[in-house]
């Protein structure tokens, strides 16, 4: 089974202060640390995993620039085979254009699956998989936690809301976007790193896509971003952990609870 | 005069209430606009909610067939299409549910309708919408328009609007069957599997001990465990504690784990994404240690503590004669 991965460098922001940059458009990203999008280290853990059940070549896709390629490098060193950049160039993305661009690499490419993550850590979107699936005429599923390949379908399972799963059986060529948890990443170490420098790794331009002027027009506008007020809401408990400590028990016998 | 499409999401025969929020919203927005409400169900044959619905807009269309009392994307998408395109809504809600998110980007390309999702609202300036959205986990809001457009698709954040009903509206019940042309479906329907049933049931705790991925490593969870018995509350957890196997599903607080009323809801080194904090409306008070004072538990928190959770696990154990 052959199976493309997109995949997403992402600034990691986990307790940090963004900043608004002067775009207002968006945050200072020169101090963050970039890491790969937490769903789509599964869904390259998941292509991994099948590949090594069943076969068949694993392509890690990403579009973006120069830097973006750790990511990819990334994705060979756990078991991707080969990777494509797509060099952004300065064309200005949002995820309809996305989808647009990747869809036009994936066109000349073989396979039976293609996995996305759920949504990216940055934008939170959720888009780019399901528009991608829809320009390739693929089926396609969201939020899914399993994958069983039977011959030409594959059991799945999606998450929906509420502690419920539904199973379903789709066909392939099929897109599935990947949520975390549905299996556990392998670890990668700088050795893998370094071995997986041998691997392919093949840049294309956006330019060399044969794409119209309104393939690569923004469907969506950023007007401006913003910060939401700090701690807004919570009253703040301050102190040393003792006394913290002492006013929580208050806190919870006040409203009830005996502890 | 202009549309606003809602699109009914519901399972197994009960409206979930996403649905209801947009329609809240939806009533609202058409009030300013004055644009009529349409409620589109995509059903089985006398889906018994259908006049539920009714009361809460100006039409219902009631697109029904045994085929479709189970939601598919593709035959969602296709049906939708044919409406969209015949009435022209200026939008058309969804939820920005698991299912949205399968229909929505595909009925946008499909339609060539632009598509914003997430959203947690929806303004109208100078006759275009635009929507607020969050960025990176809630740490960053945006305001976000689209190209230009006669026709708007909008995913809505579930757990945002009041499920309100608005009195006084009997809308009239449109009842179609299937479109003959639709293509077949590219994914069947097998059954629902509840997850949610485990040793313990955090949905009926009058204390929940809860921990995030701020505990850092699966050792630690024993730590809050023991003070959650010394409390004599129950453990919960956000997601990414499960994700990494580090406690069953069914300790999970959020929209895919389990919604939650205890009198206290006490988190450690939960930072609050949406899905998380959705399954919080039931609870009392909510009390939130994180070390990141901008992480945004604390905006639905009602007392907060900006330090490290082991510290003030520590303190609290020592408080309780540990």
């Amino acid at each position: 089974m052959n199976i493309i991965v997109c995949v997403k460098r992402v600034p990691s922001t986990q307790e940090v202060d963004l900043v608004i940059d002067e775009s207002k458009k968006d945050v200072q990203k020169d101090n963050l640390v970039y890491v790969i999008n937490e769903w789509d280290n599964y869904a390259i853990e998941e292509a991994v995993l099948l590949k090594e059940k069943l076969g068949g070549m694993v392509t890690a896709i990403t579009i973006g620039v120069e830097d973006d390629e750790d990511v990819l490098r990334r994705c060979l060193a756990m078991g991707a085979d080969k990777a494509i950049r797509i060099d952004q160039g300065d064309h200005d993305l949002d995820s309809f254009v996305i989808s647009r661009i990747v869809a036009a690499v994936i066109k000349g490419l073989e396979y039976d699956l293609v996995l996305t993550g759920v949504q990216a850590d940055d934008d939170n979107n959720s888009m780019v998989g399901i528009m991608l699936a829809e320009h390739l005429g693929l089926a396609h599923a969201a939020v899914v936690i399993s994958v069983e390949p039977e011959g030409d379908t594959a059991t799945i399972r999606t998450e929906l809301e509420g502690g419920i799963t539904e199973v379903s059986k789709i066909r392939f060529p099929a897109l599935l976007s990947i949520q975390t948890g549905i299996n556990e990443p392998r670890y990668v170490s700088i050795m893998g790193l370094r071995k997986a420098a041998q691997k392919e790794l093949n840049v294309v331009s956006v330019d060399e896509l044969g794409l119209t002027e309104d393939d690569l027009l923004r469907w969506t506008i950023i007007e401006e971003v913003f910060l939401p007020p700090e701690t807004e809401g919570a009253e703040i408990i301050a102190g040393d952990p003792s006394s913290v400590a002492e006013e929580i028990l208050r806190i919870i016998k006040e409203k009830g609870v005996s502890v | 005069m202009g549309e606003i499409f809602v699109v009914v999401e519901h399972r197994m025969g009960e409206v979930r209430e996403i649905t209801f929020e947009m329609l809240f919203k939806a009533h609202e927005l058409c009030q300013g606009l004055s644009h009529t409400l349409t409620a589109i169900v995509i059903g089985g044959r006398d889906e018994a909610f259908v006049n539920d619905i009714a009361q809460r807009a100006d039409r219902v269309i009631a697109v029904e067939d045994e085929q479709l009392t189970d939601f598919d994307s593709d035959l969602a998408k296709e049906i939708l299409k044919r409406l969209i395109e015949k009435d022209r809504p200026f939008l058309t809600l969804m939820g920005h549910t698991s299912w949205g998110r399968d229909l929505a980007p595909a009925l946008s390309i499909e339609t060539g309708f632009p598509l914003a999702t997430d959203c947690v609202d929806i303004l109208i300036e100078s006759g275009h919408p635009h929507v607020m959205r969050q960025m990176y986990n809630g740490k960053l809001f945006s305001k976000v328009s689209f190209k230009k457009s006669e026709c708007y698709l909008i995913t809505v954040r579930p757990g945002v609007f009041p499920p309100d009903m608005v009195e006084g509206r009997q809308g009239e019940v449109i009842r179609q069957g299937i479109p003959a042309d639709l293509p077949e479906a590219r994914k069947q329907f097998v059954e629902f599997v509840d997850e949610g049933a485990g040793e313990v049931d955090i949905s009926k705790a009058e204390l929940l001990v809860s921990v995030g991925r701020g505990i850092s490593e699966e050792e630690n969870i024993g730590v809050v465990k023991e003070l959650a018995d010394l409390m004599g509350g129950v453990l919960s957890c956000s997601r990414p504690v499960v994700d990494k196997k580090w406690l069953p599903k069914y300790h999970q607080v959020g929209t895919s784990g389990k919604s939650v009323k205890p009198k206290v809801y006490i988190s450690f080194g939960i930072s609050g994404a949406f899905q998380h904090t959705a399954g919080l409306t039931g609870a009392g008070t909510v009390i939130a240690i994180n070390k990141d004072p901008k992480a945004p538990i604390f905006r639905v928190a009602d007392y907060g503590v900006v330090d490290d959770l082991f510290k003030i696990v520590g303190a609290l154990k020592e408080k309780l004669g540990a």
